[in-house]
């Protein structure tokens, strides 16, 4: 089956219009010019590869969303730094595999989740099951497992479910 | 080292940052010595990756604008690319990794007792 | 508070040349494979802002251009070699 491109990247043109600015250091008018026609050709140029399109309904929520990785990351790199250190006083502390019911179903969705999972230094990624109804990450301190599920469900699916539906 | 005078407003967030994000990244790497198991050892790198790179970039950033006397804000391209590239190597290799575990040790065993030294169950 | 500042890069680039040290550490001693691709993506990554280091203290912007190069490079052979352990081979027909 040949595969029918999308509608046209708009967001993929303006971001590699505004790298090759970046690139260049510049806002001349001849440079806007040549980002513009490189931007348009290598949109075309990949328009196959993207079978889906996301659907994002309420992108301004990506900001509160930004924020809050941005204070778990600062979180959880003094944890995992404690941990490295030998900070956590008599305490044992166990790693192990956590598994965790999804509601969510859209691609997009669970690919932004999965990158905000793993650059959290402390927990990894490590995949859905076939339908995308569970999924599996890696804790470096884990206290208690549904702690753990509760933190994801709450924090982060209802979140990434309002954005994406 | 630097010929011109640097303000303040440069100095005083470079030095903290700088400091804050050389230990980060120094306490990562050594975590990737010192912790027992591969799983364990995914982790600490990753502080290097986030926050250490976001710390140096910001004081790249500030940086070459006080010297250029024009905000400059090219930095902000490793930054992106480095946060959007990090996470998908790290899963890539945590899939790798529990693959070839699960082909060395097709029995799930018993969970063991130290840091990540558990198999990763099966779908 | 300039020589502060000077101090302080000057620790940064000791703490990222250390770091890199310990990745090498882990890449020589590595049990398995992927605690060596491991260590091969967090020595890259310590590289890089080695360099972005020295292009803070000697004040100079050509530094930028290596280091999102050695990102970009960095970033590729770190999935063709995860993707190389996953399935044996890189590119798949």
């Amino acid at each position: 089956m040949k595969p029918t491109p999308g509608r046209w990247p708009i967001a993929l043109t303006c971001v590699l219009v505004v790298m090759w600015l970046l690139l260049n250091q510049t806002l001349a008018l001849g440079h806007l010019l040549i980002g513009i026609v490189l931007a348009v050709l290598l949109a075309w140029a990949t328009r196959y590869l993207r079978p889906l399109q996301p659907r994002i309904s309420r992108p301004w929520l990506f900001v509160p969303l930004l924020f809050m990785v941005l204070a778990d990351i600062v979180r959880s790199n003094i944890g995992v730094a404690r941990i490295v250190l030998g900070l956590v006083g008599e305490r044992k502390v166990r790693s192990g595999f956590v598994r965790i019911p999804l509601d969510m179903r859209d691609p997009h969705a669970l690919a932004v989740l999965a990158g905000i999972v793993t650059s959290t230094p402390g927990t990894v990624w490590v995949g859905v099951d076939e339908g995308g109804k569970r999924l599996t990450l890696h804790v470096l301190d884990l206290r208690d497992e549904s702690e753990w599920v509760r933190w994801i469900k709450q924090r982060y699916e209802r979140l990434l479910m309002r954005i994406f539906e | 080292m630097n010929h011109v005078d640097l303000p303040l407003w440069v100095t005083i967030p470079g030095t903290l940052l700088l400091v804050f994000g050389g230990l980060l990244v120094l306490i990562g790497s050594a975590g990737l010595v010192k912790l027992e198991h591969f799983y364990a050892r995914m982790h600490p790198p990753t502080m290097g990756t986030t926050l250490g790179t976001g710390c140096v970039l910001i004081t790249s950033m500030l940086v070459s604008s006080a010297l250029e006397q024009r905000p400059v804000i090219h930095e902000i391209l490793i930054t992106v690319f480095v946060v959007m590239s990090a996470p998908v190597s790290a899963m890539l290799l945590m899939r790798a990794a529990v693959y070839r575990e699960h082909r060395k040790r097709p029995e799930p065993t018993q969970p063991l007792d130290d840091i990540g030294g558990t198999i990763p169950p099966r779908d | 508070m300039n020589a502060v500042f000077d101090y302080a890069a000057w620790f940064a680039s000791l703490c990222f040349v250390l770091a890199m040290l310990c990745a090498l550490v882990r890449l020589f001693i590595g049990p398995a494979a992927q605690d060596r691709v491991l260590a091969l993506d967090t020595l890259y990554i310590n590289g890089m802002l080695t360099l972005l280091m020295l292009g803070i203290r000697s004040s100079s912007t050509v530094y930028f251009d290596m280091a999102l190069l050695i990102a970009l490079f960095g970033f590729a052979s770190t999935i063709a070699l995860a993707k190389f352990l996953l399935r044996g081979e890189v590119i798949e027909p």
